[in-house]
């Protein structure tokens, strides 16, 4: 019994203590000129589904839920973040190359379809950035007239 | 202007001679009771080049792997390919080709990384190896090449917007599918070298 408490308040001071360890934040004060719906001027429809549902983790601006403040779910967000930067970042996305966003769209249009993305592991905490039926077809169907249209 | 042209031809072409089924069956059982026109396959000449032999090896080598359905070995095969995209000189290009090639390069290690990083899903890897196929006809195109290759083409791919590959052969053998699927695609461009 007294090892079971001493374990319990071991786990809640490394509870309480985790959460004064600072995360980094992912918030560029201006929005780039490279940016995906600035460049292509996405319609505002599209522009609210990608930025609820993608942009978080694929640009340089993440809008953080209160909940990102309490650890480790805050840690968990920066990885979802730091990887998805990795792969495709919207903030950076007129200065790739057009066959590069070509390819990008392609697979964004793909993995949308196929519910990769958003993944399942983000939209479990990230609830808001779920896309419904509608949205999705929406989007996808966006993204392909995006990509046919580029040369 | 030439390629162009070509290349027109061959994405407004709109009929597809593709059949399903079994690989027992012939041909003209398959089909529709259709009289098909003879279709003269475009072509494109390109350079003789050593230069790409590694990269189209390993491409050759990672279609086999996902017309046999085996994507650990196209994930090894996507590797090797990913270092011989690495390996290619593009100094040895003219100066005016240098940007557009980069592009590509670009693009195709990054398709190449995706399929060697998804051993396990090979619808991913399939898609990834669909770019793939593009980036590197364009490539020998620009570069040359060291074999004759085929384009070929699948209007089933990826629900109906179809996919193109290169071949070593005119014989379909889809990547795309892969169980009995086999058969679906027919020759977009032939890429014979000078």
């Amino acid at each position: 019994m007294k090892s079971l408490k001493r374990i319990g308040l071991a786990v809640l001071v490394v509870l309480v203590g985790i959460q004064f360890i600072p995360s980094r934040t992912n918030q560029d004060k201006e929005v780039s000129p490279s940016d995906f719906i600035t460049t292509n001027r996405v319609p505002e429809n599209i522009r609210h589904i990608m930025r609820t549902s993608c942009y978080d983790c694929h640009s340089n601006n993440t809008d953080y839920p209160w909940y990102s403040r309490v650890q480790p779910i805050g840690w968990l967000l920066e990885h979802h973040i730091k990887k998805g930067k990795a792969e495709l970042n919207f903030s950076e996305f007129g200065s790739y190359s057009v066959r590069k966003q070509k390819s990008k769209l392609s697979s964004m249009a793909n993995q949308i379809e196929k519910d990769e993305m958003p993944l399942s592991s983000y939209t479990l905490i990230h609830r808001d950035a779920r896309l419904s039926k509608e949205s999705k077809k929406t989007l996808v169907d966006y993204l392909n007239a995006l990509q046919d249209s580029l040369q | 202007m030439l390629f162009l042209a070509l290349v027109s031809w061959g994405a407004s072409a709109q009929h597809d001679h593709s059949s399903m089924g079994n690989s027992g069956s012939s041909h003209s059982n398959m089909a529709p009771k259709v009289k098909e026109e003879p279709r003269v396959i475009p072509s494109i000449k390109v350079n003789h080049s050593l230069l790409v032999t590694s990269i189209l090896d390993n491409y050759l080598s990672l279609k086999d792997a996902l017309v046999d359905d085996n994507s650990k070995k196209a994930a090894s095969s996507g590797k090797t390919l990913f270092d011989a995209l690495g390996k290619f000189d593009l100094s040895s290009q003219a100066a005016s080709k240098q940007k557009e090639l980069k592009d590509i390069l670009d693009d195709a290690k990054e398709n190449a990384e995706h399929i060697s990083e998804n051993a396990d899903k090979i619808d991913h890897q399939r898609e990834h190896f669909e770019l793939l196929g593009g980036d590197l006809k364009d490539l020998i195109v620009i570069t040359g090449a060291d074999r004759t290759l085929y384009q070929l083409f699948c209007s089933m791919y990826n629900n109906n917007k179809g996919g193109k590959w290169l071949s070593a052969t005119d014989k379909v053998k889809n990547p795309f599918f892969g169980g009995e699927n086999k058969k679906c695609g027919r020759v977009l461009v032939e890429i014979t070298v000078k």
